[in-house]
């Protein structure tokens, strides 16, 4: 699992590569939590294109991101979601919540 | 009684989450040999991550205890995944099935049972608090 943080103007986009489960989701959730609290980004974007493989621990990776950027008055979007993953969000609806692109 | 397996594979390990990946891996290499779709692939791997990970972090919260993985092949290419750990049980089956139930911490998002189902076709628990907990999951594979 890897994360890459990048922000232009206030939008700050995180990248994952590789395989997002229990294993590296605490991890995930730190490096995005202090990547929300160093920019205070207006828009945030999470592309998942590089992902391999998600489970439901993805789902918490997601809806935290969701929180700490909406709280802040925010935007939160997901973008790039491999077939896997969304398969995993569909069966959880997570899709009525957050904006999957 | 049971249906007899044309084929099968037991394997053992400790709960550490760094097994996690290496057990959806295992189950998904052995499943190959019935052919399935990427998409079977996928839903086999997630169904194996989420019940691995229940282990790991719920049977074993202080401790780090034996997870078991079966995987047999039965008649009509299905695929039948047993989860089995001795760690504390489940107290209430019916609730941690809900939606959005989790005793976890935060990387879980009480989802775990919810996905076993809808990426199987049979999902069943048996659970004894202080025993452990069993996970029988069987997926029939439709192939390419």
């Amino acid at each position: 699992m890897e994360l890459n943080c990048k922000t232009v103007e206030r939008e700050l986009t995180v990248s994952l590569s590789g395989e997002l489960d229990h294993h590296g989701a605490r991890e995930a959730i730190r490096t995005i939590e202090r990547a929300v609290e160093c920019n205070l980004p207006r828009r945030m974007v999470l592309d998942l294109s590089r992902v391999s493989f998600m489970d439901s621990s993805g789902i918490a990776v997601l809806l935290r991101g969701y929180r700490r950027v909406t709280e802040t008055g925010g935007t939160f979007r997901v973008v790039g979601v491999p077939d896997q993953a969304r398969r995993v969000l569909d069966a959880a609806g997570v899709g009525k919540l957050i904006d999957i692109s | 009684m049971k249906t007899k397996a044309e084929n099968e594979v037991v394997f053992q390990f400790p709960s550490h989450s760094v097994n996690e990946g290496f057990a959806r891996t295992a189950v998904a290499c052995f499943t190959a040999q019935m052919d399935p779709t990427l998409a079977e692939v996928g839903d086999i791997k997630t169904a194996v991550s989420e019940a691995v990970t229940n282990a790991i972090l719920h049977a074993y919260p202080d401790v780090i205890g034996e997870v078991s993985v079966r995987v047999r092949r039965l008649p009509g290419n299905v695929a039948e995944i047993t989860v089995r750990d001795w760690g504390v049980g489940i107290q209430d089956v019916e609730q941690a099935r809900k939606p959005l139930y989790t005793t976890g911490n935060e990387e879980r998002s009480g989802m775990g049972f919810t996905i076993m189902e809808s990426f199987t076709d049979t999902l069943r628990i048996r659970s004894r608090v202080g025993k452990g907990t069993t996970v029988v999951m069987k997926k029939k594979i439709t192939g390419k």
